[in-house]
């Protein structure tokens, strides 16, 4: 239609791209686009530019930023262009801001004029072109400045400019769906609007113009996601356009390979989809209709088959039908069977949606579900992956887990490496049948991708150990310990560990490792010193080392033995006690200073296993009320909380010195205020940071300059001083009514708070990631037969210890599911059946890897033809030289479906349905080598030769 | 306290922007031929230009080196990556996880018809010098990520429009440069 009268550039321009594409290495085509850029940088400042030089300047501008280098420099006069008068100019402007600017850039604020001009110009083309500007370059705060105009183009009269118009304001919705509430509360006029044209979308779905109703199905998708229930009246409709779409109502041009509407048909299902779930009348009104479709749909095209997974989607969302379930896990069966990858992956995926709502649909394709999970393919793989872990339970744990740990450690993608690990945790946590394997599973996670897990799950791993598993059995929770630290002794030598997992290493050894005598302290102590050492890099891992070194001390102390200092330890701690990280320096002094205390004072300061006791926080600090109110009777000033000594000062609230329970407090922005202590002058030098180890007597030191440096000894007449006093500092430091004095106790007081925050905070976070993730899948019966017919009498065993162990773990937890659980005919399957190999299935154990080699054979054969093909069409470049025209001819008369390229078989994915365009086009494939020699001759006139290496360049896309 | 708060204010931006991103159904369009060319980039998310070599960079290093057979798919970075080959050329669209591959598999075939149509037998050499031309169409096919318009004719009628303005507008110029041209003979 367009191109072929030629190119529409200049030389130059065409000499470039060929330069570039003839390129061999990436810094060969660097070099060739810096010089580029030296030239457009120097020719597009020179003042005069003709327009249609500068035309072409932007577009190699787009061409640059393409390959991707910086065009910056030229974004201004994109810019300009986009305020040229010509139609042909404004659009390569427009074109090139698109491309250029993110919609936070700084022009964007020159552009906005000249959209809002161009939105009301005459010529419909250039509402067009505004429009797609407009999708891409309004931001949220530009937004009112467009809004109503946009919504006036809802009613154009070209259908082109409503459906743009449409889209705008999808995109508009996308960039601030929480500033639409912003809008209709702080703009009430845009707000107005802006329901007025969603109202109009609305309406438009009546539109006589498919193109604008399609178009709008995506605002109306946005709407209805954000509120179902507003919509819930429109289902009704939607129904009806569905039905009337699948029924071919729409204009021949909406078919898609014989397909009615399929892209308006998918985008419908996915609103049904929303509507439908969790509301049963909606969803009954839309049975009828999606069974029409699923009966319909052509299930050999690409196409069909999308409408079919859409379809399917949108029953495991809507209330279920028993009937529809069962098309469903047709269709599902046939996408499994198919050989064609990716029908397979899409029905892994669907099953995986499927299998919430019905369990048991998971069990007919277990063949093909492993097969899946050992195809070469990754993608497949993965999404198989995902499927097991929506279908993890108790019984196949172990299985899915080994076989998840084995994938995470192949994979080197950190990204899925880290949600893989996450998973395997997630589901050893919540199904673990016994203590020691979830030791194993965490330590094999650990090692492998201990530095992409949640430093939460360390945490959560070391209470498991202190906690145990919550039942009153100390004889299996120290049993727990014990095969913790041993097989903590035997990774802690590898070299290479991640370092939240030596944390956790250090900090069982230290509480536990001597716990059982199985290992002396002396052995325990030279492993943890040999960490440390290992690790100097690591402040937090020696910092761990050395908290765990002085723990077995102190409890070798406290249990009356003697215990002599290793030489190597002792050295850590002279070391350490001359680091440069003060939490280091800190551990070591107190670790020194424990040195020289008595077994009575050690046994307090370090109780055994004391980790799991809750530490009482005082937060009113009561112990200090004898010390405040001699200070009060002795003249001193009461403390007043800081909002209320801005104004007057108010003596009936002395006593509310609780911080804590202040409504301006509750963001606790002074928390960061912390290292402020320094500010004030006159405090004693006692007032150090408190330390953790002596928490009683801190509050003491910090309280005193607030009460003792009050400005006035006098409380009653106080607060007429003290305002006076308060005028000239409120000047110097601009803050009302702060005296020193106050400010320096507040600080103090920010700082007791941050530390009790820190203790408080910590706590939340480790119940927080203590609470149990909610069982997802429903076990059925029939499900837990086979399973128990699978795994035999494993199940019964690690049924019941689960039953134990994850209930206790995640104390609050499962019990409901257990009831039907225990209750297995496992005995005599057990028998029979030796534990399988595989996870789902027994049957047949070598039939997928058989199945499996014979899938892969063919496909190397594949790929040698082609290769062979690949030479040939080499030799035939070769012999005949550069000159392509003859690399044509002879493919021609070699005959005329012989391609030259060897690569064109894209027609193997599924689309396989004969297609009429497709069958054209390769009927005509004589006039398209005509084609392509025509555009060789043309190219070789303007003197570029681009072809040399690349004959592919003038294969037809759709061959 | 603070920190929990702000963990959850760090929370609800992130389930924004994971929000943001759910809605887009198509974050960005790549066209990268069989050695790693780059012919077209179309960016609907926001990426930094640094970003936008790096992205380029892993997709053509994980799809080229894919065999022939497998699927049509990659994930990559929480998305999913849907690229299908036509002759040497591999045009990428990246969506999300939750999105229907095989709907954006026939929007890649919908954008190369109307191509087809559009220089009649495309070939990679069209796209390569006329690539504004493509973002042209793509523009008229995808716009904020969702695909606006499915009829190959309407789209095809717009371009043509459009294109009769431009070649009226150039011809004029053209005559204008030759009519300057003679008189400064």
């Amino acid at each position: 239609m367009g191109s072929q009268g030629g190119f529409g550039q200049s030389k130059e321009f065409l000499d470039l791209v060929k330069s570039i594409g003839e390129t061999r290495s990436k810094s060969e085509e660097d070099r060739i686009v810096l010089h580029e850029i030296e030239t457009l940088k120097r020719r597009i400042n020179e003042p005069d530019t003709p327009k249609r030089k500068m035309k072409e300047y932007i577009i190699r501008l787009v061409y640059i930023e393409m390959l991707g280098h910086d065009a910056s420099f030229g974004y201004i006069h994109a810019v300009k262009m986009t305020h040229d008068d010509s139609l042909l100019l404004k659009r390569t402007g427009y074109l090139a801001v698109t491309l250029f600017l993110n919609e936070d850039h700084d022009l964007i604020i020159l552009i906005v004029n000249t959209i809002q001009k161009d939105l009301k110009s005459d010529n419909f083309l250039v509402v067009c072109a505004a429009l797609n500007a407009c999708c891409k370059l309004i931001n949220e705060e530009t937004i009112p400045a467009v809004i109503q105009q946009v919504v006036e183009l809802l009613a154009h009269p070209k259908e082109a400019v409503r459906k743009k118009a449409v889209m705008a304001l999808h995109s508009f919705h996308q960039r601030s769906p929480s500033s639409v509430n912003h809008l209709v509360s702080n703009f009430r006029k845009v707000g107005a609007l802006w329901l007025y044209g969603f109202s109009t979308c609305v309406v438009k779905l009546s539109d006589n113009d498919p193109g604008v109703m399609g178009a709008t199905l995506c605002p109306l998708y946005d709407l209805i996601t954000i509120d179902v229930n507003l919509y819930k009246d429109l289902v009704g409709s939607f129904v009806n356009i569905l039905k009337q779409v699948a029924e071919r109502r729409l204009p021949k041009s909406y078919e898609y390979h014989q397909t009615p509407a399929p892209f308006i048909q998918i985008k419908l299902l996915k609103i049904m989809a929303l509507l439908g779930s969790g509301d049963k009348k909606s969803s009954e009104q839309m049975y009828t209709v999606i069974g029409d479709i699923m009966r319909k749909s052509d299930t050999v095209s690409n196409i069909g088959n999308a409408v079919l997974f859409e379809c399917i989607c949108c029953i495991s969302s809507i209330q279920p039908s028993p009937k529809l379930l069962e098309t469903a896990a047709d269709a599902i069966a046939k996408f499994l069977k198919s050989d064609s990858h990716n029908l397979r992956y899409m029905g892994i995926n669907a099953l995986g949606r499927l299998i919430q709502i019905s369990p048991g649909i998971a069990e007919q394709h277990q063949l093909a579900v492993i097969d899946c999970l050992e195809d070469p393919d990754d993608t497949l793989k993965r999404k198989t992956f995902e499927l097991l872990y929506k279908m993890t339970k108790s019984s196949n744990v172990e299985v899915i887990v080994d076989r998840m740990i084995d994938y995470m450690i192949s994979i080197n993608d950190s990204h899925y490496k880290t949600e893989t690990a996450s998973r395997c945790v997630e589901l050893a946590e919540q199904f673990a049948p016994s203590n020691h394997w979830f030791i194993q599973i965490m330590n094999k996670v650990f090692q492998h991708a201990g530095d992409l897990v949640n430093p939460k799950v360390a945490h959560n791993l070391m209470r498991l150990i202190a906690e145990g598993f919550g039942e009153d059995d100390d004889a299996a929770d120290s049993q727990l310990r014990s095969s913790a630290v041993e097989s903590y002794l035997k990774i802690v030598d590898e070299p290479k560990l991640p370092s939240a997992f030596l944390q956790v290493i250090c900090w069982v050894l230290g509480e536990y490792g001597t716990a059982d005598g199985k290992y002396s302290a002396s052995y325990i102590s030279g492993k943890l010193c040999d960490v440390a050492e290992a690790h100097s890099s690591d402040d937090i891992v020696k910092a761990y080392a050395v908290t765990a070194l002085m723990k077995v001390y102190c409890f070798e102390k406290a249990a009356g033995r003697k215990m002599s200092l290793l030489p190597e330890c002792q050295s850590l701690l002279e070391e350490l006690s001359a680091s440069h990280s003060s939490d280091l320096q800190q551990r070591a002094y107190e670790f020194q200073s424990i040195l020289s205390l008595d077994a009575n004072a050690i046994e307090d300061i370090m109780p055994l296993d004391a980790s799991c006791e809750d530490i009482e926080i005082d937060k009113s600090l009561s112990f200090l009320n004898n010390y405040v109110h001699n200070s009060l009777e002795q003249g001193a000033e009461p403390y007043i909380p800081e909002n209320e000594r801005s104004g007057t000062l108010n003596i009936s609230n002395i006593r509310n010195h609780n911080p804590y329970e202040h409504p301006t407090h509750s963001l606790r922005f002074e928390a960061y205020e912390v290292p402020k202590p320094a500010v004030p002058t006159n405090l004693p030098p006692t007032l150090t940071y408190p330390t953790e180890l002596v928490p009683a007597p801190i509050p003491e030191p910090s309280y005193q300059p607030t009460l003792t440096s009050g400005p006035v000894s006098d409380a009653d007449s106080g607060s007429t001083e003290l305002r006076l006093r308060l005028d000239g500092v409120q000047k110097k430091w601009g803050k009302p009514a702060y005296s020193s004095a106050a400010s320096s106790s507040t600080s103090n007081f920010d700082s007791h708070r941050t530390s009790v925050n820190g203790a408080t905070q910590l706590d939340n976070v480790i119940s927080k990631s203590h609470e149990p993730r909610e069982p997802q899948i429903e076990v059925s019966e029939e499900k837990q037969k086979l399973a128990a017919s699978l795994f035999g009498g494993r199940t019964a065993r690690s049924e019941r210890k689960q039953s134990g162990g994850a209930a206790g773990y995640s104390k609050v937890s499962r019990t409901t599911n257990h009831g039907d659980d225990k209750v297995q005919p496992t005995i005599v399957t057990a028998t029979v059946q030796p534990p399988p190999p595989d996870l789902l299935d027994l049957g047949e154990p070598t039939g997928p890897s058989s199945s499996y080699s014979s899938t892969v054979d063919p496909f190397t054969q594949l790929e040698g033809l082609l290769d062979l093909s690949k030479d040939d069409s080499a030799v035939t470049t070769t012999s005949n030289g550069p000159d392509l025209t003859a690399v044509y001819t002879t493919a021609s008369t070699n005959g005329q479906n012989q391609n030259p390229n060897p690569l064109i078989n894209e027609k193997d994915n599924m689309n396989g349905a004969p297609n009429p365009s497709n069958r054209t086009a390769s009927l005509t494939k004589g006039p398209s080598l005509k084609d392509a020699l025509d555009k060789d001759t043309l190219v070789r006139q303007m003197g570029v030769n681009p072809t040399s290496q690349n004959p592919s360049l003038f294969s037809d896309l759709l061959g | 306290m603070v920190v929990v708060q702000l963990f959850y204010l760090h929370l609800s931006l992130i389930t924004m922007w994971i929000r943001l991103y759910f809605m887009l159904q198509i974050h960005f369009v790549l066209l990268i031929s069989r050695q790693g060319k780059v012919r077209l980039t179309k960016w609907y998310s926001p990426y930094s230009q640094k970003e936008r070599s790096k992205v380029i960079r892993e997709l053509s290093g994980m799809i080229l080196s894919r065999g022939p057979k497998l699927c049509n798919f990659v994930e990559w970075r929480g998305f999913k990556v849907v690229y299908k080959r036509y002759a040497s050329l591999y045009f990428c669209m990246c969506i999300n996880q939750e999105d229907n591959e095989l709907e954006v598999l026939e929007v890649i075939h919908h954008y190369v018809e109307i191509l087809d149509r559009y220089f009649g037998s495309v070939c990679e050499l069209d796209l390569i010098f006329n690539f504004h031309k493509a973002y042209y169409i793509l523009d008229e096919v995808l716009i904020a990520g969702e695909l606006q318009e499915s009829s190959k004719k309407t789209v095809a009628r717009l371009v043509a429009t459009q294109d009769s303005l431009v070649d009226a507008a150039k011809e004029e110029a053209n005559s204008i440069s030759n009519i300057i041209a003679q008189a400064t003979k």
